[in-house]
Parts: C-alpha cells; sequence; structure tokens
C-alpha cells in the first residue's frame, strides 16, 4: 500500500486522458449502438422486422451514414462486437465510417450478468476472462474505449452490501484491463428504474454504490482521468406514484454525483435507462442548467433515446434509409442542444 | 444498504453547511490554535517563556485581541479545551472575544495517538469515548466546529492498510457524532513530512489515504457538504534530497485531490506540517493560481505557519503585544491573499519567517 508500482506511463496517461477528453468535448455526447444479438430482436420485432445479420447491419447503416452534421454532437459510438467487423453496402468497414467522422469507436466488452447465489436475485457480470487479450486486439482493429454495464435492483432488501462489492470489483478489474491497452473504460453501474421506491431511495442507493465503485477504482489503481462513467440519473422508480419534475431530477442526480465522482474524471455519460427520448433530453437539460457546480462534462450516452425516431422511421424498408437517418441526425442535434443548459 | 435511515434532517444539514461555508468564506482561513499543554512547552520554550497556564493565557490573548479587521483573513480559529474556558484581561471569556469578531469558534476533540499492535509504529486516535456528550456540552460552550487529527507515516512499510482503515474509520465515527450535535467535523488525516521520500510517493499514498476517508465517511452518512477536510500537501520528505518547486507542490497536491475529494465538500484547509511561515504562504498560493479546476475553496489552516513570527516578537513580554499582533496580522493577511492565489513575494523576509518550524515526528 506504500510503494507505487506505476501501472501506466506518462504517455500511456496522456494517451488515455486525450481520449476521454474527445468524447466528452464540449456539446458531445455518445451514441451506444452496442445492442447484443438479443436486444436487436426486441428492437426490430417491434418494428416488424426480421432479426438478420443483414438487418442488423443495415440498421446500422442508417445510423452511421448520418452526415458531418453528428460530428459537433457525437464524440463516441459504442459497437457491439459483431458491428466491429462489419462493412457498408460499398464496403467501407463501419470503424473506418465513424473514424472518418471524427468520432471515436467504442467496443462493448462485457459479456452479460450472472447470478449472485444467496442473494434476492441479484447478479454480477461476467466478461474478464481473456479480456486483456480481446482489448489489445479490439484496440488494433479500431476501438479506443469501452464499455461494461453492471447492473443493481433497488428493492426491498437489494442492492445488498455483496452486490454492490462485488459489481464494483469487477468494474475495477475491467477498467485495469482495458487501460493496459490503451483503452478508455466507461464504468457503468446501473441501478435499474424498476420499482415503486421514491427519488430519495434512489439518491441513496446511487450514492452508496458511486462511492464503492470509485473505492475499487482507487484501490485497482485506475487512473481516473483516463476513464468516464455512465451511471443512471437519480430517478423515481417507474411505478412510483409520486411525480418529480426534472429540476428535481437533475438536483438530486448532481447532487448525488457531487458526493462520489471526483472532480479528476473527465465525464459523466448518462444511460437513458427506458426513459422516452423526450425525457432524455429534458432531463439532461435540466442537468446542465442545476445551480450546483459540476466539475465534470454532464453528456449523453443513449442507446434509445436517440434511436427510436429513426427506427420506427425505417421499419426495415430501404425507402426509408434516407429518412431514417435523417430522423436519427435531428435527434442527435436536439440532445446536443440539451447540453448547453 | 437500501433503506436510508435519515442522519440529520434538513434544517440540521443546512445549519452544518452554513458553518462550514463561513469558515471558508472567499479569502479566509483557520487560526489553529489548539496546541496542547505539552506542545506549547515546546514553544515557549523556544523563546525562553514558561509553560504556565497563566503564560499559555497570555500569548492566546495576544492574538485574540488583534483588531476586528482580523476577520478579513480568519474565518474560524481552533481552540484548546483549556483555552475555550479561559477570559481576557478584562474577564471577557475567549470564545465571546473570538465570536464578536465574527469568527467561528473551533475546538480540538482528539485524545491524541494511541499505538496499533502488530505494526510498524503506527498508531490511530482515541477520544471517541462519551465524545457525543463532549459535543452537545462545546455546542453550548460556544464551539460550532471541531477537529480531529490521525497521523500516518511514510517508511518503506507503513502506511499498512490497517493503519489507513483504521484511522479513516475513527476520522468517520468522530465526524458523525460532531454532526449529530451541530459542530461541523474538520477532517484531519495527516501524513508526516518526516523521511526522505519523493514527491511522487508522497502524491501516491495521499491518494490512498484520502480515498479510504471519503469511503469511511461515505460508509457511516456523513454529510460531506456540513465538513471541511484539513490534509497535507503534498510534498517530498524533510530528509530528501531533491528541492521541489511551490509549483511542483501545487500540481501534486491539487491532483491528488481531484482525484479524491468530491465537489461536496466545501473546503480544504491545508495543514502547515512544519513548512516555515514562507514556505506554507507561497505552496498554498501557488496552488490557488495553478491551472487545473478546483471545486472546493483552498485554504489554511495553519498554528505555526500562523503564530510563529508573533511568538518570536512577543517574547513573553506585555509591552511586545503590538508588535506580535503586527506580525500575527501580517501572516494573516498574506495567507489570505494566498488563498485567492494573489499574494506576491516581496523581496525581504525575516529570519522567523523563513524559518523551517519541522519537528520530527510532530505530534500536538
Amino acid at each position: 500500500m506504500t510503494h507505487q508500482h506505476p501501472a501506466l506511463t506518462a504517455e500511456q496517461k496522456k494517451e488515455l486522458s486525450d481520449i476521454a477528453q474527445r468524447i466528452v468535448a464540449p456539446g458531445k455526447g455518445i451514441l451506444a449502438a452496442d445492442e447484443s444479438v438479443g436486444s436487436m430482436a426486441k428492437r426490430l420485432n417491434q418494428i416488424g422486422v426480421e432479426n438478420t445479420e443483414e438487418n442488423r447491419r443495415l440498421y446500422r447503416q442508417i445510423l452511421f451514414s448520418a452526415d458531418s452534421r453528428v460530428k459537433k454532437c457525437i464524440g463516441g459510438v459504442i459497437f457491439f462486437h459483431e458491428t466491429m467487423y462489419q462493412k457498408a453496402d460499398d464496403g467501407t468497414p463501419f470503424v473506418q465510417m465513424i473514424k472518418d467522422k471524427g468520432i471515436v469507436v467504442g467496443i462493448k466488452v462485457d459479456k452479460g450478468v450472472v447470478p449472485l447465489a444467496g442473494t434476492d436475485g441479484e447478479t454480477t457480470t461476467q466478461g474478464l476472462d481473456g479480456l486483456w487479450e480481446r482489448c489489445a486486439q479490439y484496440k488494433k482493429d479500431g476501438a479506443d474505449f469501452a464499455k461494461w454495464r453492471c447492473v443493481l435492483k433497488i428493492s426491498e432488501h437489494t442492492p445488498s452490501a455483496l452486490a454492490i462489492m462485488e459489481n464494483a470489483n469487477v468494474l475495477a478489474r475491467y477498467a485495469s484491463i482495458c487501460q493496459q491497452n490503451g483503452i478508455v473504460p466507461i464504468v457503468e453501474p446501473e441501478i435499474l428504474p424498476d420499482g415503486d421506491h421514491d427519488l430519495k431511495r434512489c439518491q441513496y442507493v446511487t450514492e452508496k454504490v458511486l462511492a464503492a465503485v470509485y473505492k475499487a477504482l482507487s484501490d485497482h489503481h485506475i487512473y481516473l482521468e483516463g476513464t468516464l462513467l455512465k451511471p443512471n440519473m437519480v430517478t423515481p422508480g417507474h411505478s412510483c406514484p409520486t411525480k418529480y419534475s426534472p429540476e428535481e431530477i437533475a438536483m438530486a442526480t448532481v447532487t448525488a454525483l457531487r458526493r462520489t465522482v471526483p472532480p479528476a474524471v473527465p465525464g459523466v455519460t448518462f444511460l437513458s435507462g427506458g426513459q422516452s427520448e423526450e425525457e432524455a433530453s429534458i432531463n439532461l437539460n435540466a442537468i446542465n442548467t442545476c445551480p450546483l457546480v459540476r466539475p465534470w462534462a454532464l453528456t449523453f450516452s443513449y442507446g434509445r433515446a436517440l434511436q427510436a425516431s429513426a427506427l420506427s422511421a425505417w421499419r426495415g424498408q430501404k425507402d426509408n434509409a434516407e429518412a431514417a437517418t435523417e430522423e436519427f441526425v435531428k435527434r442527435a442535434e436536439v440532445m446536443a442542444v440539451a447540453l448547453l443548459g | 444498504m437500501t433503506h436510508q435511515f435519515p442522519a440529520l434532517s434538513p434544517e440540521q444539514k443546512k445549519a452544518l453547511a452554513d458553518i462550514a461555508q463561513r469558515i471558508v468564506a472567499s479569502g479566509k482561513g483557520i487560526l489553529a490554535a489548539d496546541e496542547s499543554v505539552g506542545t506549547m512547552g515546546n514553544r515557549l520554550q523556544r523563546i525562553n517563556v514558561e509553560n504556565t497556564e497563566e503564560n499559555r493565557r497570555a500569548f492566546r490573548e495576544v492574538l485574540f485581541s488583534s483588531d476586528t479587521s482580523i476577520n478579513q483573513s480568519i474565518g474560524g480559529v481552533i481552540f484548546f479545551h483549556e483555552t475555550l474556558y479561559q477570559k481576557d484581561s478584562s474577564g471577557k471569556p475567549f470564545p465571546a472575544v473570538i465570536k464578536e469578531k465574527g469568527i467561528v469558534v473551533g475546538i480540538k476533540l482528539d485524545k491524541g495517538t494511541a499505538p496499533l499492535a502488530g505494526t510498524n509504529g503506527e498508531t490511530t486516535i482515541q477520544g471517541l469515548d462519551g465524545l457525543a456528550e463532549r459535543c452537545a456540552q462545546y455546542k453550548k460552550d460556544g464551539a460550532d466546529f471541531a477537529k480531529w487529527r490521525a497521523v500516518l507515516k511514510i517508511t518503506s512499510t507503513t502506511p499498512s492498510q490497517l493503519a489507513i482503515q483504521e484511522n479513516a474509520n475513527t476520522l468517520a465515527r468522530y465526524a458523525s457524532i460532531c454532526q449529530q450535535h451541530g459542530l461541523v467535523p474538520i477532517v484531519e488525516p495527516e501524513i508526516l513530512p518526516d523521511g526522505d521520500h519523493d514527491l511522487q510517493r508522497c502524491q501516491y499514498v495521499t491518494e490512498k489515504v484520502l480515498a479510504a476517508v471519503y469511503k469511511a465517511l461515505n460508509d457511516h452518512h456523513v454529510y460531506l457538504e456540513g465538513t471541511l477536510l484539513k490534509p497535507n500537501m503534498v510534498t517530498a520528505g524533510h530528509a530528501c534530497s531533491r528541492k521541489y518547486t511551490p509549483q511542483d507542490v501545487a500540481i501534486a497536491t491539487v491532483t491528488t485531490l481531484l482525484r479524491t475529494v468530491p465537489a461536496a465538500v466545501p473546503g480544504i484547509c491545508f495543514l502547515s506540517g512544519g513548512q516555515s511561515e514562507e514556505e506554507a504562504s507561497l505552496n498554498l498560493n501557488a496552488m490557488n493560481q495553478c491551472p487545473l479546476p478546483k471545486p472546493w475553496k483552498l485554504t489554511f489552516s495553519y498554528g505555526r505557519a500562523l503564530q510563529a513570527s508573533a511568538l518570536a516578537a512577543w517574547l513573553g513580554k506585555s509591552e511586545n503585544k503590538k508588535a506580535a499582533q503586527e506580525a500575527f496580522r501580517k501572516r494573516a493577511q498574506i495567507n489570505s491573499l494566498a488563498c485567492r492565489g494573489q499574494y506576491v513575494q516581496s523581496g525581504k523576509n525575516d529570519a522567523a519567517a523563513m524559518q523551517s518550524l519541522f519537528t520530527a515526528s510532530y505530534t500536538y
């Protein structure tokens, strides 16, 4: 505990910090396009489209064909493994298309949740085996950041101390391995919005979870300036009878972050967690106008909230592709405006 | 872990946050005048003055009877127990003297170090017994904040995991009890400057210690907006052969704080840890000038580094009172400027200001 065995050289630190800064540069956020095959099934099902590899490719092509307008609002795109190696109709690799727009390429590296025995249905996240080699390969193949999602749930007896500690630890191990391979880790400790708990309860739990996450990152010698955080906003549970204004959500969220997230973290990129496109941008705007001092960038890492309109405009029809792309660009621009407060 | 049992009401939180803000209001810092009887002995011995209760009272009176304008630079004064119940020559209790100047009264609460068996000479801090009752009484008697000093040391084998975790835990228990009684806890995890380690080593250890402290405060449900931090600056050990500039110290210190201290903490009041008066001011100034972001106030909580010149001017003689007060006022003002990054060092500095105030293995 007393002697440092530096995990990273000064050059490695600079590279990581530069990547992180580029992703959350003023006015920019992240497009989370890393839905797994299973998640894409749900999305495509909703618009009556078959879940084939080709359809998934066509759909991502719609997003990635966005013109240079998105350069100002999108700092990074998170890919799923399959998508990293797909190409556009003209043969251009998707990774190339994104990089050519000056946007940073990211990769989802976790392998989903597994149960924690002896708990009330809680989970940890797997994916550490061979992660070093996978990171090295993804870096070669164009990725400069990664994402790993842990999941916690609020109920009468959860999250338990074990779930908080185990998920924080696994996030820290993932972050450590990423940084060793020149990849900025996005740390995502999602507390699900399921339940009827109120805003205060969510704030309390979020503070406990984030404190544990940052202690684990410190214990694992993570270079904070070369990381990003992807948390839930502090909101009431979905079935909570009390309604809260965006300002209340903003105040609760920023307060929780101010109490737990060291200022050295360059950016906080919120997940949308089932909020509508509208809600997600209104809340993000309120967060950016909240009167408390906010030492990190506060931006978005949205999946559904950026893609819903594009998806329903497309409906799987080639003729709708351009209109769908336009929907996405418009959504991205609106989201970026929310950042200005 | 899932349900909150609120430790404080909104009114209690507001009262604590307001006190903390007042102490570290712009350009203000803390006079640490809480030297124990033994420590005052060391101070008075240096100027050949006998360590009697009256002499201790007389010196504190010199400081406390400074002109009211001292409140531009001093937001809080930390008292030792004996001093809280002493009076000035007109019979006015010292807490009242300080409060009338609009300065917040604080009280040192810890009861010194106790050894941690099985470690390489490491310690924890005692003082938790009956602390709730003591806090309640001190609050009645005029105190609005408190201080508790934990001590860690850098050697080839320390600080150990146990020392870090045990000291963080007692700091959190102390903070929790203070807040329950309306006292803002100043959390002081001092890493001694003894040793020949370099700046990087101190930075590494300080980051680990502060991360543990803030995890413990979170575990103990402490309201951060109603606390202050009193850390060491990140410096090389006293016996380190390499010299560093105030800018080196500033960057290392602020980087460490950015990595560990949540923005909700209103102020960070550095201890001077044996630095000379001038060093302590230059380093504080460099921190407030450095280009890194600073979401908390960066100010001072100095004992030796505010009093050395005053002590040297006083020499135990009442006819020197004005000169001593002027020396104190000057130092306070310099540090106030340093809080704003506006201190410009003049050409000359007297011997007392430049003298290192380092004492090995410093205990109060």
